[in-house]
């Protein structure tokens, strides 16, 4: 038993790989190997010899055993370690992509604003583009012929002069809502859509985004509406902002304000951008005019509510730093880009 | 409106305010400005005598000159021709700021210059003020011009005006009288009283005659004798300060008195005018020479002035040629009337806006038409020597009664959402000029007639609102019941979808060229064109939004960037029926690289509809749409284009553009999503996972070329039965061992069951009734 113990362990120790050593292993713990051969022995032993015997051939067995088992593990372990040296890769090589998609600065500051307006309790309403005259004017008291018009200068379909149009405000959406609200109740909306007028420099396009906000309850007041105007413009513009009325004129509201909110560059200390006023325009408002809300089935005895309405372009000009309108209008790759991350 | 500082301190006191200020208050109460400006911005200025002119040595056309300025004498050297001996001038000193820059110390030639000479044209004046002789030589003063004193203060020009911006309701702001009402109600001050004194000689001989309702009030007086000269300077600079040309006195008195009431006025040179004048609609293609000598075509919506015979004005916009008041004029008929502001403002439009249509357009005041009648006169008899011929013809149709209106303290309170008090409202309006009582706390207001925007209760509010300061009203929390907001998410989530994509969204113009309407669909629709689009390139509402994103993607290869991947939701427009219809379409176009690694893959066919199949999926219709072989438009390319077909309606085209189009790769797809959405989809309930293992089976065929996979998939489909859990292709082979007209597709199969594990013998009879079912359509078993 010494004797072949010791040619194992001399046999083992050139062993370098699994395989070899499977083949060792096959030769001496095969049924036929010399291990059995051992224990084949047994059989002629007396009862005392037999005992004695098989102890040392076990703990034999075990050692050889061992031998084997040592050695398997170790060999393992370099193999894999082999293996995983040969699987090494450059990992500064480019990742496996799509390319980035962006959201377009407009898209982002209506769902931020529809956002807001949501959170209050408005609802977002978007009406169709192809209006008539009537909804778009004269159901907001612009009568034919009346002056407010030309501040607004509409398309109007071929051959439809005075009849259809695309809409030139947002404002639309107040008549169409109204007018579609059976209960004749209390509404809280935002509209925020396309429109287009006739007009086409660096902060005007001919087709750019508005929003129409209207609430109409039978107590809804203008410190209602300074109070609404003043939450979104410091949640929009950040809390710093002041909000101003000044007394100004739109068909539609009465009384109507325009309202400025302190220069978002230069902070109200007076610049460029504000004329060295601090201030900015970014909305006109008022409360709904009586004709409007008698025009579109509603009691201007018993409701009153308020109006505002805002250009997205601006916000967005405003928040992205965008200088010309056409900018945002061009679709350049490379001002899409820019807009593929999150922004809070 | 350029308000003249000096005009209106003619009506209004307001020593004690600057003009910044004022423009400051009158903003604050709704009358936003432009600018607010000094008539002549130049600093500096004094009044000099030339003690010595004498030509330059080194010059042929320059003076060296001493000049006396009170203070002490400058050398300075001027190039103006009339520059002479004992001329008294305007000198710019050094320091001196003009328009055209500073006026510094030193040599000219050689020779000292400390300061300058100045022309009118040089003090900053607009051009359309100037002469001639303001530009080709220095402003020469009279000979009663103090020296060492300021000259624009002794020209009169030492004025400053503020440019209003003013709201559309607000005409009776375009008038001094207007403006001084405003300015007095903010400072609590008395509006002073307009001369209107003057004598009459003689009675007045004329036939008026009115034949439309669009004349509702027209006045006629006659003046005699009038002498045609140059007008005094307040006159003159008034109308400069209020960007009026002057012209002759008696010209400048019709604008003056214009400025000064608000009421245009035309005067007619009364000896050829005749004793008759008869309004009425103009007559289609009547003609009328105006005033600027351009022949006008008239329609039956233009108003008219005849004198019974012919045309003679064009009323409310510009007088007639014919009896225009020229320097030998000596007989004068004042027009002061009331016409349609709609249809002045529509004749207007189509001829000239001047500053008279404008205040036709947005309405006057009766009252003021007479008082611009004696205002007029009271002007010509102190500055034309006119004789005022007594009487006034007149035809008035106009409603004099005052404007009542009834408002509550509550309501007030109640729309502005302030605590305001009796006393506090009727300060306000009293200062407006507005009649209060007060009763119980209900106001009975009475409007002045100049108040034409004044007729609700609303207005009234406004009007406390105004001068309480919309600004010092306090925001409020409002307390309305609580609420769910709502947005349609759809739209959002389509968006959020085709960005994880790695697509950019777009944005861009509805309006295209008519030319380019019909593109990229076979839809049979009618387009929709503007009346009076911008340009033909802004002609007509694109159908499909196709033509958009193939521009973008021209505009960025333009810029050499050729990976253009970009959606866009839009609405597509056309009429049906003589209705107006739009629907919400998705459109997509993608090219060059899409997966960023070193592979160099780009956007193909597959590429594309794999987007379309994942926003599909996404949205709910997974197993209910097909990308199949149809019939598209000649944009796309005939081999590479699909439809895209949701339960049997065709929702979308897919494909690369066509060669004709752009020669590179460029792929697009368009989904109508009104068609797409109107299909409902139902919530996600959890489907039992399968306790048991699949069994897969591959499976490759040889077919014709021209033999669509989905086919060969469809039967399988159909022979697999209930145990056919998926089918997937996993190779496609055309090359070796492959004719030249076939392909061949391998599938991979998988079956289960939920019920329990499948074995080889459930399995084979399905799979061989698979192959014998596809074999009978064509194709061939490659191997198993």
């Amino acid at each position: 038993m010494e004797k072949l113990l010791n040619e194992i362990k001399e046999k083992i120790e050139n062993v370098t790989d699994l395989k070899t050593l499977n083949e060792l292993k096959v030769e001496y713990l095969s049924k036929k190997g010399p291990i059995t051969e051992l224990s084949l022995k047994m059989k002629d032993l007396s009862i005392e010899e037999k005992k004695e015997y098989g102890m040392k051939l076990n703990a034999f067995k075990t050692e050889v055993n061992n031998l084997f088992d040592t050695l398997k593990e170790k060999l393992e372990i370099e193999e894999l370690n082999k293996k995983l040296e040969s699987e090494k890769i450059d990992i500064t090589l480019p990742s496996k992509r799509i390319r980035k998609g962006s959201k377009h600065p407009m898209t982002r500051i209506k769902e931020e604003l529809e956002d807001l307006f949501v959170s209050m309790g408005y609802e977002v309403y978007d009406g169709p583009e192809i209006e008539t005259d009537e909804n778009c004017f004269q159901k907001l008291n612009l009568p034919l012929g009346h002056p407010a018009r030309d501040a607004q200068d509409t398309f109007y379909l071929e051959n439809e002069y005075e009849a259809f149009l695309l809409r030139s405000q947002t404002s639309t959406g107040q008549v169409r809502v109204m007018e579609a609200n059976q209960d004749k109740g209390p509404i809280r909306i935002v509209c925020p859509g396309k429109v287009y007028r006739r007009d086409d420099d660096a902060t005007h396009s001919h087709q750019f985004m508005q929003m129409e906000g209207l609430v109409i309850d039978e107590n809804v007041s203008m410190a209602d509406l300074k109070g609404t105007l003043e939450t979104f413009c410091k949640k929009l513009l950040g809390e710093k902002t002041n909000v101003r009325f000044r007394p100004s004129y739109f068909p539609f509201t009465e009384p109507s304000v325009e309202v400025d909110v302190t220069c978002f560059k230069c902070g109200g200390k007076g610049c460029s951008l504000c004329k060295q006023t601090g201030w900015i325009e970014v909305l006109g408002a008022g409360m709904v005019h009586p004709n409007v809300l008698s025009m579109c089935g509603y009691d201007p005895e018993k409701y009153q509510g308020f109006a505002f309405g805002t250009g997205l372009d601006r916000f967005a000009m405003f928040k992205y730093g965008i200088t010309d309108i056409r900018t945002m209008y061009g679709n350049d790759e490379r001002f899409l880009n820019q807009f593929s991350r999150k922004d809070d | 409106m350029k308000l003249s500082r000096k005009f209106l301190s003619d009506y209004v006191e307001i020593d004690d305010i600057s003009t910044k200020q004022l423009a400051e208050d009158m903003t604050n109460v709704g009358n936003e400005y432009d600018s607010c400006e000094k008539l002549i911005p130049a600093t500096n200025l004094v009044i000099g005598k030339v003690l010595e002119c004498s030509d330059h040595p080194d010059s042929d056309h320059l003076h060296v000159c001493k000049v006396d300025i009170g203070t002490e004498v400058l050398d300075i050297v001027c190039g103006a021709p009339n520059c002479r001996k004992d001329l008294k001038v305007i000198v710019a000193k050094v320091g001196a700021k003009l328009p055209d820059g500073e006026i510094k110390a030193g040599k000219i030639r050689g020779c000292d210059s400390n300061g300058m000479l100045c022309a009118m044209s040089e003090l900053g004046l607009d051009s359309k003020f100037l002469k001639e002789e303001d530009y080709s030589g220095i402003y020469e003063l009279d000979e009663d011009a103090i020296v060492g004193e300021d000259p624009i203060k002794y020209l009169g020009l030492d004025d400053e005006v503020i440019d209003f911006e003013l709201t559309s309701n607000r005409g009776d702001l375009l008038s001094i009288l207007g403006m001084a009402y405003e300015v007095g109600a903010i400072y609590s001050k008395k509006v002073k009283d307009i001369d209107l004194s003057y004598n009459e000689e003689g009675n007045i001989n004329f036939n008026l005659k009115i034949e439309t309702d669009a004349c509702p009030l027209f006045l006629a007086k006659q003046v005699k004798n009038v002498t045609i000269k140059e007008s005094p300077e307040f006159i003159k600079n008034r109308l400069i300060a209020s960007g009026i040309r002057p012209i002759n006195n008696v010209v400048d008195i019709s604008n003056y008195v214009m400025l000064e009431t608000g009421q245009p006025l035309h005067f007619y040179d009364n000896d050829r005018l005749g004793d008759t004048i008869l309004v009425r609609m103009a007559e289609d293609n009547e003609k009328l020479t105006t005033l600027d000598n351009e022949e006008r075509t008239l329609t039956s919506e233009d108003i008219v002035i005849t004198d019974s015979k012919n045309a003679v004005g064009l009323a409310g916009v510009m007088g007639g040629l014919s009896t225009e008041i020229e320097n030998d004029t000596k007989n004068i008929l004042i027009e002061a009337a009331i016409f349609n502001n709609v249809k002045i403002r529509k004749t207007a439009k189509k001829i000239l806006r001047s500053e008279a249509s404008n205040r036709f357009e947005k309405g006057l005041d009766p009252k003021r038409t007479y008082m611009a009648i004696d205002r007029c006169c009271n002007l010509l008899s102190k500055y034309a020597d006119a004789t005022i011929v007594g009487g006034l013809v007149e035809y008035n149709k106009t409603n004099s009664e005052d404007k009542i209106i009834e408002v509550s303290l509550d309501k007030i309170n109640k729309v502005l959402g302030v605590k305001i008090t009796e006393e506090e409202v009727i300060d306000i309006l009293t200062r407006l000029g507005f009649e209060v009582t007060s009763n119980n706390k209900i106001f009975t207001v009475i409007v002045p007639s100049r108040r034409l925007d004044i007729s609700i209760k609303e207005d009234i509010i406004e009007e406390v609102g105004r001068y309480y300061g919309m600004d010092n009203i306090i925001g409020t929390t409002m307390t309305l019941p609580l609420k769910e907001g709502k947005y349609d998410k759809t739209i959002r989530q389509i968006k959020n979808k085709m960005i994880s994509m790695g697509l950019d969204e777009a944005l861009s113009y509805a309006l295209i060229p008519e030319s380019e309407v019909n593109k990229f669909t076979l839809d049979k629709f009618t387009h929709i064109n503007l009346a009076d689009p911008m340009s033909e390139d802004r002609k007509t509402l694109r159908y499909s939004l196709l033509y958009s994103l193939k521009e973008i993607y021209e505009y960025n290869k333009a810029r050499n960037y050729k990976n253009v991947c970009v959606f866009e939701i839009g609405k597509g427009f056309y009429k049906e029926n003589d209705e107006y219809k739009e629907e919400q379409k998705l459109a997509c176009l993608m090219t060059g690289d899409y997966y960023l690694d070193i592979n160099d893959k780009k956007v193909d066919f597959y590429v594309i509809k794999g987007v379309v199949e994942e926003l599909l999926d996404f949205l709910g219709y997974n197993g209910r749409y097909s990308i199949t072989e149809g019939n598209l438009s000649s944009e796309f390319h005939p081999g590479q284009s699909a439809v895209i077909v949701l339960q049997g309606k065709e929702i979308g085209v897919i494909g690369r553009l066509h060669p004709n189009v752009t020669k590179d790769p460029v792929f697009v797809f368009e989904i109508n999503l009104d068609k797409l959405l109107v299909n409902k989809v139902s919530t996600i309930k959890m489907k039992e996972i399968s306790k048991f293992l699949p069994m897969t089976k591959d499976l490759a065929f040889i077919l014709d070329k021209n033999t669509p996979s989905k086919k060969i998939e469809d039967i399988i489909k159909k022979a697999g039965g209930k145990l056919l859990n998926s089918i997937k292709v996993f190779d496609v082979y055309t090359g070796e061992n492959v004719s030249e007209n076939e392909k061949s597709i391998a599938y991979k199969l998988e079956f289960l069951d939920n019920t329990k594990t499948l074995t080889e013998d459930e399995v084979m009879p399905i799979f061989n009734k698979i192959i014998e079912e596809v074999e009978k359509n064509g194709a061939r078993i490659r191997d198993k």
